[in-house]
């Protein structure tokens, strides 16, 4: 971008702070250059024509100026709004959650073009599913998070820590390297980056349910579109997400702070 | 080279961190003051230490207030079963300019953002749930800021507020998306308010 002063990125806003009278500093993911930061002047007053634009994580169209430590944000325009996630708690935050995870894993302006499609599919899956979810009529289908919606997310760790470079072995065994087989007693290290067959139990961290085995090799390996709808007990489910939030906490180096507020929210 | 006289640098300091003022601007206000009449600055110096000492928290609406209960919860005119829940106490103000809203408030005093590691217990919203409790209420109004952290904090709290027979309504959807309530205009806070809705 030569001495380009000006330029267009398509990206989402993951997050943003307020900033001296009525600006908001954000962070930017954009598909093109990767995370980046930019302000965006006068976007707290209702009058600004930037503020619609901003909100988090809605597919833009931005146009900036290049500063010297911050992009300004000129212009935008919103191509595509997930306007059913804020309408459910357990979304919402399943929103924030994707966008703070995101935030840790990359470094400033390294593009991640990957990345940047896997967050937008996400991000779709949990605004259909948060529209079914509402419309569902049956109220027994409300109690706890949705299925779909909770498998999404899933998906999302799994397929990131794969083009992070990280992906997790559920497959064959971290130490010894043996395939494993379908039992109880098999275990997981989320430092050695996987499962741990019998043989080699002493580097187990924790168990590894067959279950719980493979519902994650099930999301790890299938499309999204075939993925089944899977209706857990709380146990599995608690597992599965402990296994993962092990393995996301080690390679970014750094537990999430918004994991504790999704799995504890129904 | 001469250095600049501490009492000088050191108010230029203080005034630099205030939203808004740079280094310039925090100059010319000191070298102002400086100028002015003693009395003037007097009157200065005394409005700043009375904005901690005089002031206090009210202790059912959670509004920065003169008086516990505050102005607003202490008239007799207020309808006591309407109550307004805001992120800012600058919202109350706002919402007061409009002139149409005869009820009483509940300032939270932030939003959630489990990003920014701001949870329920950061906010005052537990107090929120007992006033719905012991309060013999007809309808809370949802007033956070019309983006994604106040909806997400209106969702939570019509979530916690359930079950319950109060009518939980939320500002109509006037409000430009985006923006903070503060800087919202009187006209279109004031049909945003009489075009509440119920909350899903
Ligand atoms: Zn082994
Ligand atoms: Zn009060």
């Amino acid at each position: 971008m030569a001495n380009e002063r000006v330029y267009r990125a398509e990206g989402m806003v993951l997050r943003r702070i307020d900033y001296g009278e009525a600006d908001r500093i954000l962070t930017i993911f954009t598909r093109e250059q990767g995370k980046i930061r930019a302000i965006a002047k006068g976007a707290r007053k209702t009058t600004s024509r930037l503020a619609g634009y901003i909100e988090l994580l809605n597919r833009t169209h931005f146009m900036l100026a290049a500063g010297r430590d911050l992009s300004i944000v000129t212009q935008g325009e919103i191509r595509e709004r997930y306007e059913h996630l804020s309408r459910t708690y357990w979304h919402a935050t399943a929103g924030y959650y994707i966008a703070e995870a995101i935030d840790r894993a990359l470094e400033d302006r390294e593009p991640q073009t990957a990345v940047y499609t896997l967050a937008c599919a996400t991000l779709q899956r949990l605004n259909a599913d948060a529209a079914a979810w509402l419309s569902d009529p049956v109220p027994a289908n409300k109690a706890g998070p949705a299925a779909r919606g909770w498998a999404a997310v899933r998906n999302f760790e799994i397929q990131l820590l794969d083009l992070l470079g990280y992906r997790p072995a559920f497959h064959h065994c971290v130490v010894c390297e043996s395939a494993l087989q379908p039992v109880e007693q098999n275990g997981f290290n989320a430092e050695l980056g996987g499962a741990v067959c019998p043989a080699c139990a002493r580097y187990a961290q924790r168990t590894l349910p067959l279950l719980t085995l493979k519902v994650l090799r099930l999301i790890q390996v299938t499309d999204w579109a075939a993925l089944p709808v899977m209706r857990l007990d709380t146990r599995t489910r608690d597992d599965v997400d402990g296994v993962l939030q092990q393995l996301l906490t080690h390679h970014l180096d750094h537990a999430l702070r918004s994991w504790n507020a999704l799995h504890h929210t129904t | 080279m001469q250095k600049i006289a501490a009492p000088i640098q050191g108010l230029i300091e203080e005034f630099a961190k205030l939203p808004g003022i740079g280094p310039k601007t925090a100059q010319r206000l000191t070298f102002f003051l400086l100028r002015s009449p003693e009395d003037q600055v007097t009157r200065l110096a005394d409005a700043l230490r009375r904005l901690k000492t005089d002031i206090v928290t009210c202790s059912t609406c959670f509004n920065i207030a003169a008086s516990d209960p505050c102005a607003i919860c202490g008239d007799p005119e207020r309808d006591q079963s309407l109550i307004c829940v805001v992120e800012e106490p600058l919202d109350v103000l706002a919402i007061e300019k409009t002139g149409i809203f005869r009820g009483t408030f509940h300032v939270l005093h932030g939003a959630l953002s489990p990003v920014e590691g701001i949870g329920p217990k950061d906010l005052r919203i537990e107090e929120l749930i007992q006033r719905a409790r012991t309060t013999d209420l007809r309808e809370i109004i949802l007033a956070t800021n019309p983006n994604y952290e106040g909806d997400y904090t209106a969702t939570h709290i019509a979530q916690a507020l359930q079950p319950s027979a109060i009518k939980i309504t939320r500002l109509a959807r006037g409000l430009p998306l985006g923006g903070d309530l503060e800087y919202a205009d009187e006209g279109t806070l004031a049909r945003a308010l009489e075009g509440r809705r119920t909350f899903e």
